[in-house]
């Protein structure tokens, strides 16, 4: 039953996830909310883990997400899912390619579902970066002002800004791949002890 | 044969693609264009927008209409269980490594940091795509309705994709757009 629950979601997925591997995110979000099989720190893990090994952003997350749900067969369920409407979807337009492309009709809904991508992906970030930054905790110990503080995890708030700094301001730092950042960062974790 | 060649060709694209997306073009110009001759560079650029603009892994995608060029609908299929198959494997091999050590403090610190760093890269990615969807003041306004919307309530992702394809045509036709 999980397996047929795992193509199904991740069926979805691919079906409404336009615009590439970050789009994705949300609909993971949305499933780690509803069904309870990974937590939301899990997920930028299994981020993490995505963008730092071969293969499709997008799918390494279908495969790893299935993989933590129902093992081995989990993992093969999750990705054919992801990757079903995509075969179907462009076999058909592989036929009227042209059309498609010349289409005024589903230029304008694309108009449409390209900010719609955007504000997606970026609230998703928005909820990560929540469990990243901040301590919800803190709050309930009533420790006044020191309490509020507590709120925020310094030293991750500290490396956001070298890295935004990094990855958009330093000019030959800009163009490395992300796995440079993320393997810096696993290190300076393990050093600062995060 | 040629069907296997496709699955190895593709296997070999997913292998070398990190992160997909753009970084994919390169990798495949030298295999499908160069190395094969399945199709041209303007081809591949085509099918590559396509890909773009069409639900679904923009590498799962372009494999799909290249593998349909070459081999018809089995081609498509094989093309695209090739793309991912170095995925299945290398990520089945590390999860399941990382569960086990998951509980050591090391690899507890290493992830906590290596999660901001996953937070300023899709901040980063949200930067660019940003640059070529909100052009203007109707696509502004969308944005700002599905951010909100779906940082405060509990809305499928599925609804907003519906209801922001039918607001991209409705709002086309009334000629808000580019204003």
């Amino acid at each position: 039953m999980i397996l047929l629950r795992l193509f199904w979601e991740f069926f979805k997925t691919g079906l409404f996830a336009v615009g590439g591997g970050m789009a994705t995110l949300p609909f993971l979000y949305d499933m780690s909310t509803r069904t309870g099989w990974f937590t939301q720190a899990k997920l930028a893990d299994m981020i993490a883990v995505s963008e730092s090994t071969p293969g499709p952003i997008g799918v390494n997350m279908a495969t790893y997400v299935g993989f933590e749900t129902a093992g081995i067969p989990g993992a093969v369920t999750a990705t054919l899912g992801l990757i079903c409407p995509s075969i179907i979807i462009i076999l058909i337009i592989a036929r009227v390619l042209k059309q498609f492309r010349e289409n005024k009709t589903v230029d304008a809904a694309f108009y449409g579902l390209r900010p719609c991508s955007v504000a997606l992906i970026a609230a998703a970030g928005m909820l990560v970066a929540k469990i990243t930054f901040l301590n919800p905790e803190a709050l309930t110990t009533g420790n006044g002002i020191a309490g509020y503080a507590g709120l925020f995890r310094w030293k991750a708030i500290a490396l956001a800004a070298v890295l935004l700094v990094a990855t958009r301001r330093i000019k030959p730092l800009k163009k490395l791949h992300p796995i440079v950042f993320i393997a810096a960062s696993a290190v300076i974790g393990i050093l600062f002890s995060f | 044969m040629k069907l296997l060649s496709l699955f190895l060709s593709f296997a070999k694209v997913g292998v070398m693609t990190f992160g997909g997306g753009y970084a994919m073009i390169p990798i495949l110009e030298r295999e499908i264009v160069d190395r094969q001759g399945w199709a041209s560079s303007e081809e591949l650029m085509d099918y590559y927008a396509v890909g773009q603009c069409t639900p679904g892994v923009i590498a799962v995608n372009t494999a799909t209409f290249i593998g349909y060029k070459v081999g018809g609908i089995a081609g498509g299929i094989i093309a695209t269980l090739g793309v991912v198959f170095p995925s299945l494997v290398i990520i089945t091999l590390i999860a399941g490594i990382l569960t086990n050590f998951a509980d050591i403090p090391a690899v507890k610190s290493a992830f906590s940091a290596v999660r901001v760093c996953v937070c300023v890269l899709i901040f980063n990615s949200v930067l660019k795509l940003w640059k070529g969807a909100v052009k203007d003041k109707g696509a502004l306004v969308l944005f700002l309705l599905v951010f909100v919307l779906s940082v405060f309530f509990d809305i499928s992702p599925v609804v907003f994709v519906l209801l922001c394809a039918a607001s991209g045509i409705v709002l086309t036709r009334m000629g808000v757009r580019g204003k």
